[in-house]
């Protein structure tokens, strides 16, 4: 009964999702207000019953209904009751339903908050939230319905991957999707603002908060996944340039360059036409990631099940949403821009500077995650882009940027004089360089071109991201301080800087040992002597698993003892790494176990990975400067408010 | 306004490509090879650099070509399966040990059986490439006239083996007769 309730829920969130999608957009075009008052309630009315729809599947889940097909595939009595509630979203329905859940709460958001828009701007933005939930709810429905029933029920469940059995990978898909998903608020805006032709500063000014919490969540939701990657699949990588993370990694990027873009077209009213066609972009490539990873397009190591059934349902989907609103683009585009200059060196200059390396990197990155398809296209071959090849191809139009950055923060808007921009970074500058050639030779004992370069480029950003914030604490009380926006911004490039640094060590001097291990045996990596002491056999709740036992000791002095486990999941029968790691907040001592080499010798992966924290540390900062920028009050002032405040706020940030 | 257009057109383009990969089902690779002669290669053996072992040695029978590799998950997984048709004569295996490390193929072979007639030592990967190898492992039914008869891709098992290769290998028997 409860499935059936969640289906015929799911159908009725479709008819309101109908009603929300046509009406308001009719309203708004012929300017009746009764058809564009449907929009808050139909949105308030959708959410309501996918809401509901969802706790249907997720009372399914905590029951065991292994009638319903979607549990029984994925779900097991021993499964315990956290993985049971993220097993919802352990697989393609049920994330399908996270997706369209987190759309509908966003939409309800922007309704909420959304009282200072004209009436016209509120009904077409949430019109086209609508059409894209009926875009989901569709496919779900036709293609992807969740609440299916298996009759006769099965016995028990084939249990959710062992991979996704994880507290991160538990938590990382609903934030990464509240990324993904936000950036159809700006995409949104952006429609609306090319139905309306109506474009101006204000315009830049509403969607600047909501781009800032789609961003921060993707940040967090990447990092989080990346970090899940570090523990979970046993390499001691962090990054791998799969097309699942490149296919979250490129609206990153685009969104990234919309926010700065953003920031101009809000400040000085240019980049019009450039700021609409990111906002397009970000959330075309989030839809473009969901597509490649479900229709078996792209072949990755953590693919759901694919379907080309359903890949076809999501490339016309993606014809109707990204190619209608390219071609609204098309024709609207042109008389928005305006024609107002700046002078070449000035903060508009760098955030076009920083936009232009943007996106080149975005293209790269989309460029090596489809090129396998583009080969083939093109002679019928099969080829496969690594991660030597991305890593390149990133590097080249990321090194200036993060120098720019530096720059482009102390740069005034129309026109800057060079002196005292360069007395201002120069000692910033000095540091950095200090820094970057005594951090290596100091502390690692070797350094290269490379390594030297981009670890100035970090602490370039860290020193000058620090400059402002210094200064302000040695102000007078009552002088100007510094509003959130900058702040965040600050903050953001203070995180880039150290996830610079992170990165470019981590690259540089990890040293990584495949050693095959007696119990008892002993060996030294770098400086550390870790002894595998023993190896038991272990029970988990839905799996066993075999432990080792690694003590590790420096200079004989007891440092951590670490417990890798290769674990059998008793349903699914695959085998899984759970590593040790010893944390520490400049190095990990990472252990995992591999194979069995016979004669009671195993495989050992034994690495060192110096400032690795650093990585993901950078990226909550980044988002931590996100969430002070979305909070600046100039979001929040109503309009009669914000006139009252005249231009004291206008030229800051 | 063709600057306005642009992203227009490009994603056009995207969407025929990506209709076009569709089509495609992604766990079946095409071979370049399938139903015509296999690639001639002759390779430094693994256990013996002074020897070879190359398309000339097993000119005339029906064969199995495996691309192995020590750092293959896949390869581990099917290799007591290799072991086991080795043991029961079913087929002649030949190896190629794709992108490694001779010492540790070496150990490799040791430590867990060696089900191959010889290993050819491909290090940088050229006879992968020619053979229009995706990944290890990948195994080819190679027919007495030397033409790739069938070709699959990640671990062998029973099942695979009795559904692929069997009825295969039986067709070329009773054409031989």
């Amino acid at each position: 009964m409860i499935p059936e309730l969640g289906h015929f829920a799911l159908i009725l969130a479709l008819s309101l999702a109908i009603c929300q999608g046509v009406m308001p957009l009719i309203g708004a075009q012929r300017g009746d207000d009764s058809l564009m008052a449907l929009a808050r309630p139909a949105a308030l009315g959708q959410f309501v019953f996918v809401a509901f729809s969802f706790g249907c599947l997720t009372w399914s889940f905590l029951q065991s209904d292994f009638s319903v097909l979607y549990v029984a595939n994925h779900s097991q009595l021993e499964l315990p009751t956290i993985y049971k509630i993220s097993a919802v979203w352990g697989a393609h329905e049920g994330s399908l339903l996270l997706w369209i859940l987190i759309l509908a709460v966003w939409t309800v958001a922007v309704s909420r908050y959304s009282a200072e828009l004209p009436l016209s701007m509120r009904a077409r933005v949430i019109g086209v939230l609508g059409l894209l939930s009926c875009g989901f709810l569709l496919f779900t429905l036709l293609t992807s319905n969740p609440f299916e029933r298996l009759i006769p029920a099965a016995q028990d469940g084939a249990d959710l991957n062992p991979l996704l059995q994880d507290p991160g990978l538990a938590i990382h898909p609903p934030l990464l999707y509240i990324g993904y998903v936000g950036f159809s608020v700006a995409f949104a805006f952006a429609v609306a603002a090319m139905l309306s032709g109506n474009l101006d500063q204000t315009w830049a000014r509403w969607t600047r908060p909501w781009t800032t919490w789609a961003w921060l969540f993707l940040t967090v939701g990447i990092a989080l996944g990346s970090w899940w990657a570090y523990y979970e699949l046993g390499w001691g990588g962090w990054w791998f340039w799969d097309p699942v993370e490149n296919a979250s990694f490129m609206p990153w990027l685009a969104g990234t360059a919309l926010i700065h873009s953003l920031a101009v077209t809000e400040k000085r009213g240019l980049f019009k036409s450039w700021t609409l066609l990111l906002a397009i972009s970000a959330f075309s490539l989030s839809l473009l990631g969901t597509f490649l990873v479900r229709s078996g397009i792209l072949v990755s190591v953590h693919a759901f099940a694919t379907d080309p059934s359903r890949g076809l349902f999501i490339l016309i989907f993606l014809g109707i949403v990204i190619g209608g609103a390219l071609t609204l683009y098309a024709m609207r585009a042109p008389s928005l821009d305006s024609a107002a200059g700046f002078r070449p060196l000035s903060r508009e200059t760098f955030l076009l500077l920083n936009n232009v390396l943007l996106v080149i990197a975005a293209t790269l990155v989309l460029f090596g995650t489809l090129s396998p398809l583009l080969v083939e296209f093109a002679s019928g071959e099969k080829i496969s882009v690594g991660p030597p090849w991305f890593e390149i191809a990133f590097v080249i139009p990321m090194l200036p940027l993060i120098f720019l950055v530096g720059l482009g923060m102390h740069t005034a808007w129309r026109t800057q004089d060079p002196r005292r921009l360069f007395a201002m970074v120069r000692t910033p500058a000095i540091i950095a360089v200090v820094l970057g050639v005594l951090v290596p030779t100091f502390f690692y004992g070797r350094f290269s071109l490379m390594t030297v370069v981009s670890l100035i480029a970090g602490f370039w950003i860290v020193a000058v991201s620090l400059l402002q914030p210094l200064r302000n604490l040695r102000r007078e009380e009552g002088a100007a301080r510094m509003t959130r926006s900058a702040l965040g911004m600050t903050v953001a490039h203070l995180g880039l800087g150290l996830f610079v640094i992170g990165v470019t060590i981590v690259s540089t001097f990890t040293v990584e040992e495949d050693i095959s291990m007696v119990p008892g045996q002993k060996v030294a990596v770098a400086g550390y002597d870790f002894e595998l002491k023993s190896l038991d056999r272990v029970e988990g709740p839905n799996y066993n698993a075999l432990e080792g036992l690694v003590e590790i000791r420096r200079n004989g002095e007891f440092v951590s003892e670490l417990r890798p486990q290769k674990r059998t999941y008793r349903v699914q029968q695959s085998p899984m790494t759970e590593a040790g790691i010893d944390v520490g907040w400049n190095r990990d001592l990472f252990v995992a176990l591999g194979d069995p080499l016979g004669n009671a010798a195993w495989s050992v992966r034994i690495q060192y990975k110096p400032m690795i924290r650093f990585i993901w540390l950078g990226a909550f900062v980044m988002a931590l400067g996100g969430i002070v920028a979305a909070s600046d009050r100039r979001y929040r002032l109503t309009a009669a408010a914000r006139d009252k405040q005249g231009v004291v706020a206008g030229e800051a940030a | 306004m063709l600057r306005y257009a642009a992203p227009a057109i490009v994603f056009a383009g995207m969407v025929a490509m990506f209709y076009f990969a569709l089509g495609r089902d992604p766990g079946e690779l095409p071979s370049p090879y399938l139903g015509k002669p296999a690639p001639q290669f002759e390779l430094p053996r693994v256990k013996d650099p002074s020897a070879t072992i190359g398309s000339a040695d097993y000119a005339g029978q029906t064969v199995l070509v495996n691309i192995w590799a020590t750092w293959c998950v896949g390869c581990r997984q099917e290799h007591d399966f290799l072991l086991q048709l080795a043991n029961s004569n079913a087929i002649p295996i030949i190896g190629i040990n794709w992108r490694d490390q001779r010492q540790e193929a070496i150990t490799w072979l040791r430590q867990l059986g060696d089900p191959y007639v010889a290993s050819g030592y491909d290090a940088d990967g050229r006879v992968g490439i020619d053979w229009g190898a995706y990944g290890a492992p990948e195994t080819f039914l190679i027919g007495p006239d030397g033409t790739v008869l069938y070709k699959h891709i990640s671990p062998l098992t029973q099942q695979v083996w009795e559904q692929e290769f069997v009825p295969r290998i039986e067709q070329v028997k009773q054409a031989s007769l």
